[in-house]
């Protein structure tokens, strides 16, 4: 399993209800499926992505998540989660804000665009940073939105949502205690757990 | 004619008749005293009896979905793109079930049948049937056939609506529903269309309050203007602009009134052919099924009540350019089926078929069709 799924694992409850922003192939929820019993339901837009959901059994939805999520009741689900899709998302706040409506807790990772590599290919070549892991240019890339863990939680106080825990790793998903010294510097992937 | 039946065909089929002697209580009041289901099945019923599964055909559909009639029959059955060794529904793994619903004109008991208390044919005095009536026939020609446990109800457009109704009031007898193309409930437009084509059948000076089968003089007008009104809402109009374009048989403009246009050839033989092999009476019939079906209706209009006494699990199709039973329709059973907390996924499949597009065999439909029935297949034989 890709390992920031590993590390937010534990944060779902057994026999709980969850939704999904962005399922991918539902790689997460068949995982809580098959260890924690997890009624799960994943929405996604990708056409292989949601064959393959349909192929394991998941419960998946056709939607383009920026179109809202109104048709959703609240408090319908224990935990939202949106694992690396924040940065497409036309309006990131609302988003935040629609997964506290229908969930109880989120779960959001997404990549720390204040990260010293990033700082330091802005820096050094005055272009936007390209890498192997956010490998867009500015023109064509689908992350309209990137943010770094300072502007995540200003907009978590801003919203008045609170957060429950924090976790910072690198690409490998490594949990290094200079990533937690100065999280906005070296982690790469910020990994949020959130309630109102 | 094929020369060869194709490896992934069903086959040569034969039709079986099932006879009820049992009266059926319809939802008007009516009843029927007794009756004929005419029945394909394609594949091996399991010991258990858990790999059956249900065809509901739509408006103008029968019993006849896969295979061959003969080996002079020149096209397979209506969803033969679907049922067949190695097609989504495959019968190397599945009993499938397809019937003519009541009030049907292809061999089950329907306005052309002799009615016993008269020895005349029903005609306009066969009852009323609805979504639900046809439901419960086919609980009983389940029982018939053995079968408590449907591992999947299937069906497009009005068939669709029976999947539904299937969960709703059989909650215990179906694992798997695949709505396809379908609605909770027509819109105003969409009974509008069907008031259209009731109109030109029962205004056909041959339609004779129905009772047309004694001289023989069917309203075919009617029933083929019914048919091209029908058929319009079933295609796109990029579609039909792809298809037909401003294309002219007679190659100019001939400044009068008769057939120029490729489309309106098109039309006019789709609509004689239709009106030489359906029966008016069961048309106007099928027409009312449709524009009755509405689940909410004695839930408080909460679609999401209906379908909370449901215990299956749904696919839920739709696809881009049908506006006849759109994306929002389907949309509509999808929400329901999350606020009911039920099992549900949705896909809505680019097309330009509107909503012919749930008969043809899309690579993207077909992949999902399958992917998820393969689901179900699997999950059978793990259980057994």
């Amino acid at each position: 399993m890709r390992a920031d799924l590993e590390i937010i694992e534990q944060w779902f409850q057994p026999s709980s209800r969850v939704l999904d922003l962005g399922c991918g192939d539902g790689e997460l929820l068949a995982h809580l499926r098959d260890t924690k019993q997890v009624a799960g339901l994943g929405l996604e837009i990708d056409h292989d992505n949601i064959t393959a959901c349909i192929a394991r059994g998941i419960n998946v939805i056709e939607k383009n998540i920026d179109e809202g999520l109104a048709t959703i009741e609240d408090n319908s689900f224990d935990t939202v989660v949106m694992t690396q899709a924040l940065q497409v998302m036309h309006r990131p706040d609302l988003i935040v804000e629609e997964m506290l409506r229908i969930g109880k807790e989120g779960v959001v990772t997404f990549p720390n665009f204040a990260h010293w590599r990033a700082r330091f290919y802005l820096a050094m070549r005055g272009r936007m940073p390209v890498s192997k892991f956010l490998p867009y240019g500015w023109y064509d890339t689908p992350n309209i939105h990137f943010c770094t863990f300072k502007d995540f939680e200003q907009l978590c106080i801003d919203r008045g949502i609170r957060i429950i825990e924090r976790t910072v790793v690198d690409y490998a998903h490594r949990e290094r205690w200079s990533n937690k010294l100065w999280p906005n510097m070296l982690g790469e992937i910020a990994i949020y757990h959130i309630t109102r | 004619m094929p020369e060869t039946l194709p490896p992934d065909s069903v086959g040569l089929v034969e039709p079986q008749v099932y006879h009820f002697d049992e009266p059926l209580q319809l939802c008007s009041g009516r009843q029927i005293k007794q009756y004929d289901l005419i029945v394909e099945t394609y594949g091996k019923l399991n010991a258990d009896a858990s790999n059956a599964v249900l065809i509901c055909h739509a408006l103008s559909g029968h019993q006849h979905a896969a295979g061959y009639l003969s080996m002079d029959d020149k096209k397979p059955g209506w969803w033969d793109s679907a049922i067949g060794p190695g097609k989504p529904i495959d019968t190397n793994r599945f009993f499938v079930v397809s019937l003519n619903n009541l009030g049907g004109c292809h061999g089950s008991t329907g306005p052309i049948s002799i009615n016993p208390d008269t020895e005349q044919p029903y005609g306009p005095d066969f009852p009323v049937v609805t979504v639900r009536d046809w439901v419960n026939s086919q609980a009983r020609l389940a029982d018939r056939l053995s079968i408590q446990c449907w591992a999947a109800i299937v069906g497009g457009s009005l068939g669709g609506m029976q999947a539904m109704q299937w969960a709703i009031d059989y909650p215990d007898r179906v694992k798997h529903a695949l709505v396809i193309a379908s609605a909770p409930r027509l819109t105003a437009q969409n009974i509008a269309f069907n008031e259209v084509a009731r109109q030109a059948i029962t205004k056909d000076p041959q339609f004779n309050n129905g009772r047309y089968y004694l001289n023989n003089q069917v309203p075919k007008t009617g029933l083929a203007l019914a048919r091209m009104v029908g058929h319009i809402t079933y295609l796109s109009d990029d579609g039909m602009r792809e298809k037909f374009g401003r294309e002219m048989s007679t190659g100019k403009l001939s400044f009068d009134f008769n057939t120029q246009f490729e489309v309106e050839s098109y039309l006019q033989y789709q609509g004689e052919r239709f009106s030489t092999s359906f029966d008016a009476n069961t048309y106007l019939l099928m027409t009312k099924a449709l524009d009755y079906f509405d689940p909410a209706a004695e839930y408080d209009h909460d679609l999401a009540k209906a379908l909370s006494k449901a215990e299956c699990n749904f696919l839920v199709v739709s696809f881009t350019t049908d506006w006849r039973f759109s994306p929002e329709r389907s949309r509509e059973i999808t929400d329901a089926l999350i606020t009911a907390r039920k099992n549900v996924s949705y896909a809505e499949i680019d097309s330009d078929h509107g909503h012919d597009a749930f008969l043809i065999p899309s690579p993207r439909y077909m992949d999902i069709f399958s992917a998820y029935m393969n689901r179900v297949a699997e999950v059978i034989s793990d259980e057994s």
